[in-house]
């Protein structure tokens, strides 16, 4: 399973994330630089780190998503690629349409960074499948602009469509989120978006190793 | 040259933290009786260009692309 980062200006979790996928998947994803208009052949798994791409300027991730990469990362997904988003990463696949919603301020209007619990309300998508359905994980989040909202039509179909993936965990949602909502999947399944950072749960020197499940999943490497 | 200033504010019905923030703070200065404040952005603009239809056929366009996120904004477009 070959595996991309993209690298923009402002995203600053991409060390984090190659180390991830190099530690779980055996081995170094390539990066992709902004203005690149091709994702390499053979990548099965595109990654965007989170960080605060262009300052967050205008709204986060809004001028990110505009960048010629964006382009060509559709075009992989439409292809069937599988994209992940983290955090500012999840906020550009909303910018960009690739994912229904968007996210605005925390109700708390003040910048987050903890530990949260996370359940799995879907385990059968190919991000999930390390997981058990209701499993609650550890996760760290640390953002500003976590809250998730979608017009009321927009919300009950992607809840009636097991588009939800992650919810927090009853009394710690941190961000004034719809519904719990910290991660959705499109209704293809192939690309997903989430607020927490599972890149930092994954050894012993983290602390834990609840995110290992995540890319173990995307990487197509879960232990027997 | 046409001017022209596009305002971009959150739809009914989307929650605005900051806008209550800023009801909150105008409420502690002793600004009785401010409600259902709402905060949003304006941009000023200057286009290259004498044809109206033209500029607001192209800002309708850049308030589509990048200026409004239509999902939870709405925007309107004035020129000078």
């Amino acid at each position: 399973m070959k595996s991309a980062v993209v690298q923009l200006p402002g995203l600053n979790r991409d060390r984090d994330m190659i180390a991830a996928l190099t530690k779980i998947g055996g081995k170094a994803p390539v990066t992709v630089w902004q203005t690149e208009t091709e994702i390499p052949a053979g990548v099965d798994l595109i990654v965007i780190p989170g960080g605060f791409s262009y300052g967050d300027y205008l709204r986060c991730g809004a001028i990110a998503a505009r960048m010629p990469v964006m382009q060509a990362i559709k075009s992989k997904a439409e292809a069937g690629v599988k994209v992940l988003g983290v955090c500012n990463g999840f906020q550009i696949l909303l910018e960009a349409g690739m994912l229904p919603g968007a996210l605005m301020r925390n109700a708390s209007l003040k910048f987050v960074c903890k530990e949260i619990r996370l359940e799995v309300t879907n385990a059968e998508t190919d991000f999930t499948r390390a997981y058990e359905k209701g499993q609650i994980l550890r996760c760290p989040v640390a953002h500003h602009d976590g809250n998730f909202f979608a017009d009321a039509e927009t919300a009950e179909r992607i809840e009636g469509n097991g588009q939800v993936v992650f919810r927090y965990a009853e009394g710690t949602n941190p961000n004034g989120s719809l519904n719990d909502v910290a991660g959705v999947i499109n209704e293809r399944g192939n690309v997903l978006g989430m607020m927490p950072h599972p890149e930092n749960l994954i050894e012993a020197a983290h602390g834990g190793s609840d995110g290992r499940g995540l890319f173990a999943s995307a990487l197509d490497v879960i232990a027997a | 040259m046409i001017k022209a200033r596009v305002t971009v504010t959150l739809k009914n019905g989307v929650l605005d933290p900051q806008g209550k923030a800023i009801e909150g703070a105008l409420g502690s200065l002793g600004f009785d009786g401010v409600g259902h404040v709402r905060q949003g952005k304006v941009f000023d603009l200057e286009l290259q260009t004498a044809d109206k239809a033209k500029a607001e056929a192209e800002l309708k366009d850049m308030c589509e692309k990048l200026l409004a996120n239509t999902v939870i904004e709405n925007y309107t477009i004035a020129l000078a």
